[in-house]
């Protein structure tokens, strides 16, 4: 219930975005048109402005089950990291540009950013190694349009393992970051 | 300020059930041997004072207790020493006493202790206590022998924190320094950090994940009740206090990566920013005179122990030998910095001589973390694993005696010695 009242807001915000676009577009008409330029002439658009739709049944992506669709990118939250390293490796720049993409267009959605390092070395310098890395994932997402206030960075260090074994295999799984929206923590 | 009173954390509330237990193991050192001679009457409290000092005077590595045979008659502290019957029996120094119950209910112990080899008496002392605090009787019995005969302080009477994961579940725990009564302060499926005791014993800061990002509390041992004292945008560790009890240094994310800022203890007043950097900066701790801050920063491209003014200023580098030194704790007399060093994949403590450089590894096992100063200087302990398990361990500040600390009940680490109890 709670999902399709805060789905219902970002569609509707996102119409709204739309709007006065439309409206500027409506008030620059047209000085070729006949009479433009007379003493004393408005001229009056020809075009009623557009209207911000909202169609909930054309086969459109309702975004906030996108971020759980196991197809669409945005289901996709971890990025993984090479050992001693913080910045995100290509493969994973188009999921970055997707979440970018999706905080654009829903300016009200609110994203925490959980870096994480492996279980090596002291605890206190890998929050700050983990924080490196969803700090860096921040300033990404804001170069490619989102707000800085939608999103905060924070660090659990190596505290999150998703794997528990003492070797690379299970240490590449850890070094990592997490995306959660609202709600999701 | 926020007071959060939550269902979380029982303070005193329990006890923790499964407790440390200490092996002595190591090279050692020329141990003194001491007779504790059972007190006179001491079975009426139903705990053996004496067995708890002699354990007490063991575990520090520098004493061993000798075997007292059934004596005849029984001696107490106001029995003659026979010097040359006891130095006959190897002893170097004798304590004798006795445990008479007062009419209230509470006991009165009275004790002497003995110098045999030169044959002179060094002290005697009572206390008063009732039958719950016997232990504690005992450990200052054990603090008292201690200081006469070594000349420092002793730290049986002392406490220790640490953190215990079972499952998913995280306890931070307090327990005496013999790793007895046990208790729990906080008990949290997320994970819990760098617990450190303010400099008067009242009060545990710590790192608590409850909400998904790391939030510093202030804990109050006595009052039932915890603090949030930073709770940033971003991250929010590694907390110190400083010797006067009044300021945090936390680190903090919020103005982006990881900062050194000081703030008031009880979470009222600004954040004030001291470390100024666009690297890592974190791991703060005061030096005992409150002067400096020493804080481990990978400024020059590795992670390095480094030292600023306590209210900020120009850093100086402390570490310069090997890649990865981390976890500055000065010494209580400030002549020397603990820490961990990494060589080869291992990651061991290292002493370095503040007035010459000298750095000394102290620990043989390879994956130590959070060191912390018994506060008389003479003793670190500090978290390793040993057969897959985070177990506590100690070591001598000389490195020639080493203790474990089997814990049955989980793995455990983030250990804080806490400081003299007056």
């Amino acid at each position: 219930m709670r999902a399709i009242i805060i789905v219902t807001a970002l569609l509707l915000a996102a119409g709204c975005q739309t709007t006065p676009e439309d409206q500027a577009a409506a008030g620059v008409e047209d000085r070729s048109k006949p009479g433009a330029g007379k003493p004393g002439a408005q001229v009056q658009p020809v075009e009623r402005p557009k209207v911000a739709a909202v169609d909930l049944t054309a086969g459109r992506v309702d975004p906030a089950s996108a971020l759980k669709d196991p197809a669409s990118i945005l289901s996709k939250r971890s990025i993984y990291y090479d050992y001693d390293k913080f910045d995100v490796r290509d493969e994973y720049r188009g999921l970055v540009e997707a979440h970018a993409k999706y905080l654009r267009e829903n300016p009200k959605a609110r994203m925490l950013i959980q870096g994480n390092t492996d279980e090596r070395g002291s605890r206190e310098y890998n929050v700050s190694l983990g924080q490196r890395r969803s700090d860096g994932v921040k300033r990404m997402l804001i170069l490619l349009g989102a707000r800085e206030d939608q999103i905060e960075s924070v660090s659990l260090g190596e505290e999150k393992p998703q794997a528990d074994g003492q070797n690379e295999g299970s240490w590449s799984k850890n070094r990592r970051s997490d995306v959660l929206y609202s709600g999701e923590y | 300020m926020r007071f959060l009173l939550g269902l979380l954390f029982f303070v005193a509330a329990s006890q923790a059930g499964a407790q440390l237990s200490i092996e002595i193991t190591g090279p050692g050192v020329q141990r003194t041997p001491i007779a504790v001679v059972p007190f006179a009457g001491e079975g009426t409290v139903g705990t053996s004072l004496t067995a708890i000092v002699r354990a007490d005077l063991e575990r520090s590595g520098l004493f061993r207790g000798l075997e007292v045979p059934p004596l005849a008659p029984h001696p107490n502290e106001n029995s003659p020493v026979n010097y040359g019957e006891w130095r006959s029996r190897l002893a170097d120094a004798l304590v004798v006493g006795s445990v008479a119950q007062n009419p209230d209910g509470r006991f009165e112990v009275r004790f002497r202790l003995y110098d045999i080899v030169k044959q002179a008496p060094l002290g005697a002392i009572a206390y008063l206590f009732t039958k719950d605090n016997a232990r504690a009787a005992a450990h200052r019995i054990a603090d008292f022998v201690y200081e006469k005969l070594t000349g420092e302080k002793g730290v049986f009477s002392t406490q220790i924190a640490y953190v215990v994961k079972r499952g998913n579940t995280y306890e931070l725990q307090i327990a005496d320094a013999d790793g007895e009564r046990a208790q729990y302060l906080l008990r949290s499926n997320e994970p819990i950090i760098s617990p450190v005791w303010s400099p008067e014993g009242r009060r545990i800061a710590y790192v608590s994940f409850e909400s998904k990002k790391p939030i510093v509390y202030v804990h109050h041992l006595s009052e039932n009740k915890r603090q949030v004292v930073a709770s940033f945008k971003g991250s929010n560790s590694a907390p110190a206090w400083s010797p006067d009890g009044k300021t945090i240094a936390v680190v903090l994310s919020v103005e982006g990566g990881s900062q050194i800022y000081l703030i008031n203890a009880d979470g009222s007043g600004p954040r004030r920013r001291i470390s100024n950097s666009a690297s890592i900066d974190t791991e703060p701790r005061y030096s005992t005179d409150g002067k400096w801050i020493y804080f481990t920063s990978d400024r020059g491209g590795s992670p390095q122990i480094y030292r600023m003014s306590a209210i900020g200023g120009e850093p100086q580098r402390i570490t310069f030998k090997g890649s990865y030194n981390v976890s500055p704790r000065p010494s209580p007399d400030g002549r020397i910095l603990a820490y961990v060093t990494r060589d080869g994949g291992k990651f061991q403590v290292a002493l370095l001589d503040l007035s010459n450089q000298q750095v000394q590894v102290i620990t043989d096992s390879d994956r130590d973390e959070s060191p912390s100063f018994a506060p008389n200087g003479r003793m670190i302990l500090l978290a390793t694993v040993r057969g897959g398990r985070g177990v506590l361990s100690a070591v001598s500040s000389d490195g020639r005696i080493r203790q474990n600390l089997p814990y049955s009940g989980g793995d455990v680490r983030e250990p804080a010695w806490g400081p003299f109890i007056e």
